[in-house]
């Protein structure tokens, strides 16, 4: 089997030791059957276990192992590393605390989430057997339940890094929006009442970083839009 | 998450461990559907869905938990559809349903519209909705926390568990009225496995420690289709949908192997054509080792519809757009039948008797509903089921109880502590990758969709060599910060226990049946595809304590309806 050799810069922070973070040079063999950085990855803390970062499904359905790929926020199971210039620099997601290495605190990402109350609301009693739902208003879903809250988006986010605590960030607003569009739930205006507000909604200025990275193609910033339609629709 | 949102919503105090942020667990894999007879496209009735059930399980499977899965089966989805899951749609606004491998109508007829899908990204669709009820609940998640073992007093009833906060280190003592394992399975004791990383079976690993055997845990499914080299599952949903399988000669090989339902046989069924296509010479590729999925034929509206999920895994990693050319394909570990024994009501039994306080559902617990052999869907069903279920019993048990908690026994608790120290102290070790690649590959080679007497006996001696390098094992890191290394040294620690717990039963059971097909089996008029009714219509119970095997009898006995009698299983 033919291996070769790929370069890393890496960034360290482990507040058991270290005083402040820095950027490791490491490299690391690597077979030709290997293919994405994650793969890479499992491959460097073999070589040395003090790496650390999330990972889970190693197929970009869980959303784990999201980091800041050469400057570009993405999944490391998804990327493949010769696409990567060398030497390949990873940092954790930008604009969230690190607690070591790669691992970030997502705690204010889910606090938006949680904020836009991410659940059908519909008080009306549920019938014996499903609510009917057309292909075509099912099909209004497509693009937004399908979100893995990886937190690609929001960590490339200007405004989010500015106000992680007021703005809800592209991943909220994209959840926000698939249940506002959900034929199932009747809180439309309750959820419209929830964003009418100088930052959590209009803090986006659609800068679009959150459409160039999402790793499942979602378009965060269309939804946006439709959003802030339904609150023009809703004044006049 | 089915069984927290049932207790949270009856306003019982519900803390949900998890050692990764809830939609990151497994079940987000899933892809192809959930099986219920909603009968929203053709005819379907729950004793048929129960019949396929119970023949898929090659008769293992207890007739009582099928009973109860397929009946409970349009009820909780039904209700899942009203949390607000995003269920693809027919014209008539119904859930749509397609038909998956082994599921037939009138008693194994032809193939049945029963898969509930949302496109072919089920598993993320549903446990983003039941975590999203959980957030509506008010459920206490506790995030990154890594349970290490399981707490019972002197007279074996359960009082909680012992864990450890992933991102401090810490060690705390979650003392509770009743405790339920969903840890999910364990098929990274498998070098090749479509499971995730964190599927290390640690309900198991820590069930078996605290003396609860293991039930069937001989029973692996490979499924037919992982993606050859990668290991990333294609959905049997794509056959569903008129995906089609072919050997190097472009042949649909499955027409030999099941005349009637073809590339929608059972999973055991597919894959060991598959091995048997390879193993004879017609495998694809340069090397021989794989076979093709093809779905060029479809139209690729359909495509783009009902499988993206599967077109971007195709491309991402096979290289392949399944629109243009098939998709090489190869059985790759997928799920455990086995596990921690369990009656219906998702009661944890040992001796015949509920174990106070202990309860099991989904992937690491045995029920059995899966017996030998698990029907595709029936996974994300079983634990609907038996996720309420099972947080009924505990609701009951509950308010049974004193309000006061008993005191607490600190015997596992010292004996738990003393694990992580010895970890921490050890020097001279082993590395934690070393040990788990021996186990990986000794259970890969020994253990596999095609099993052999002699490799299962070396098998059994190898994985006990295996063992005793994971209780030596090393970690250099030893920070108190999110220390992934512990983690991976405390996983291995579980692995190591399934992996016995499969070895030692898959060798001393000596007939095939479902997915354990072995070479000294023969096919004769007694025992039709080696399976030997007389001496092994029975469930294997593993005990750790002297690899310890002992064996229960299968429940023939439906609820409600009559036995689904003993026949030999043909596609």
């Amino acid at each position: 089997m033919t291996t070769e050799t790929v370069k890393f810069r890496i960034y360290r922070y482990d507040p058991d030791k270290d005083a402040k973070p820095y950027m490791q040079d490491i490299s690391v063999e690597l077979d030709s059957t290997d293919r994405k950085l994650l793969d890479a990855l499992t491959k460097l803390k073999v070589k040395d276990d003090t790496i650390t970062f999330r990972r889970s499904c190693r197929e970009g359905v869980c959303g784990s192992d999201a980091m800041n790929i050469n400057g570009k926020n993405g999944l490391a199971c998804l990327t493949d590393f010769r696409d990567l210039k060398q030497p390949i620099e990873l940092r954790p997601l930008p604009g969230l605390p690190v607690v070591r290495d790669l691992i970030v605190d997502m705690t204010q990402f889910f606090k938006q989430y949680h904020s836009i109350k991410p659940y059908v609301i519909n008080d009306t009693p549920p019938p014996e057997r499903e609510r009917l739902q057309s292909p075509e208003d099912r099909e209004e879903l497509n693009g937004l339940y399908e979100c893995i809250l990886c937190a690609c988006c929001s960590t490339s986010c200007p405004s989010f890094w500015w106000n992680p605590d007021k703005f809800v960030g592209p991943a909220g607003l994209l959840a926000a929006y698939r249940f506002i569009a959900d034929t199932r739930d009747t809180a439309i205006n309750e959820r419209l009442d929830n964003l009418e507000d100088p930052y959590r909604l209009f803090r986006c200025h659609t800068i679009m970083n959150c459409v160039d990275v999402c790793p499942k193609g979602l378009n965060p910033t269309k939804a946006i839009g439709k959003i802030k339609d339904l609150m023009v629709k809703r004044a006049v | 998450m089915r069984a927290a949102l049932q207790l949270s919503e009856a306003g019982l105090k519900t803390a949900v461990l998890s050692k990764v942020f809830p939609t990151r667990s497994h079940t987000v894999a899933a892809q192809g559907g959930v099986s219920a007879s909603l009968g929203n496209s053709e005819e379907d009735h729950w004793t048929w869905h129960m019949y396929d059930t119970v023949k898929g399980s090659d008769w293992l499977g207890d007739q009582d938990a099928i009973e109860f899965m397929c009946r409970e089966a349009p009820k909780v989805v039904t209700e899942l559809e009203h949390y607000g899951m995003p269920f693809d749609r027919n014209a008539d606004g119904t859930i749509y349903q397609r038909p998956f491998g082994g599921h037939m109508s009138n008693f194994g007829e032809k193939p049945v519209r029963r898969a509930c899908a949302a496109a072919d990204r089920t598993g993320h669709a549903m446990l983003h909705a039941l975590y999203q009820r959980n957030v509506r609940a008010n459920t206490h998640f506790f995030v990154e926390w890594m349970a290490l073992d399981l707490i019972r007093d002197a007279d074996g009833n359960v009082q909680g568990v012992i864990a450890m906060e992933m991102e401090t280190s810490e060690i705390v003592v979650f003392q509770a009225k009743a405790t339920l394992f969903a840890t999910g399975g364990a098929g990274r004791i498998y070098a090749s496995s479509t499971n995730a990383f964190i599927n290390t079976g640690d309900g198991l690993g820590m069930a078996a420690r605290a003396g609860i055997p293991l039930e069937d845990m001989e029973f692996w499914q490979f499924h037919p289709t992982g993606v050859a080299g990668a290991g990333v599952l294609i959905t049997e949903g794509v056959r569903g949908e008129g995906g089609i399988l072919r050997n190097s000669a472009g042949e649909r090989f499955m027409e030999r192997y099941a005349p009637n339902a073809k590339d929608l046989a059972s999973r055991d069924v597919v894959s060991r054509a598959m091995v048997t296509e390879i193993n004879e010479g017609r495998g694809c590729g340069p090397n021989k080792d794989h076979v093709l999925l093809d779905i060029t034929h479809l139209d690729p509206e359909v495509i783009m519809s009902k499988l993206p999920g599967i077109r971007e895994i195709s491309i991402k990693f096979a290289g392949v757009d399944p629109i243009k050319a098939p998709i090489p394909v190869v059985p790759t570990c997928h799920y455990q039948m086995g596990g921690i024994p369990t009656n219906y009501h998702g009661e944890v039994v040992v001796d015949g008797k509920p174990v106070n306080g202990f309860y099991a559902a989904g992937e690491c617990a045995c029920a059995s509903v899966h017996g030998a052999n698990r029907l595709g869907t029936n996974s994300l069903l079983d634990l609907l089921v038996f996720g309420k279920s099972s947080a009924n019993s505990m609701i009951d048990f509950i308010k049974a109880q004193p309000l006061e908690l008993p005191e607490l026994a600190t015997a596992d608790v010292e004996r738990s502590v003393a694990r992580v120290e010895r970890l921490n102290k050890q020097t001279n070790g082993v590395a934690v990758n070393d040990a788990r690649t021996a186990m990986q590959r000794t259970m890969q080679a020994h253990c596999g969709v095609f099993r052999f007497k002699d490799m299962l006996a070396e098998g059994v001696e190898k994985i006990l060599e295996v063992e005793k390098m994971v209780q030596q094992t090393e970690i250099s890191d030893k920070s108190s910060v999110f220390n992934m290394a512990r983690i991976e040294a405390l996983e291995l620690e579980n692995l190591i226990e399934v992996a016995k717990a499969t070895m030692i039963s898959a060798n001393a059971r000596t007939e095939s049946r479902g997915a354990h097909v072995r070479d000294d089996a023969p096919d004769t008029p007694e025992t039709p595809n080696g399976r030997d009714d007389a001496n092994w219509l029975k469930h294997t119970l593993w005990s750790r304590d002297g690899n310890r095997l002992q064996y229960k009898p299968v429940n023939l006995q439906p609820l409600t309806v009559d036995t689904i009698a003993l026949k030999t299983r043909s596609y």
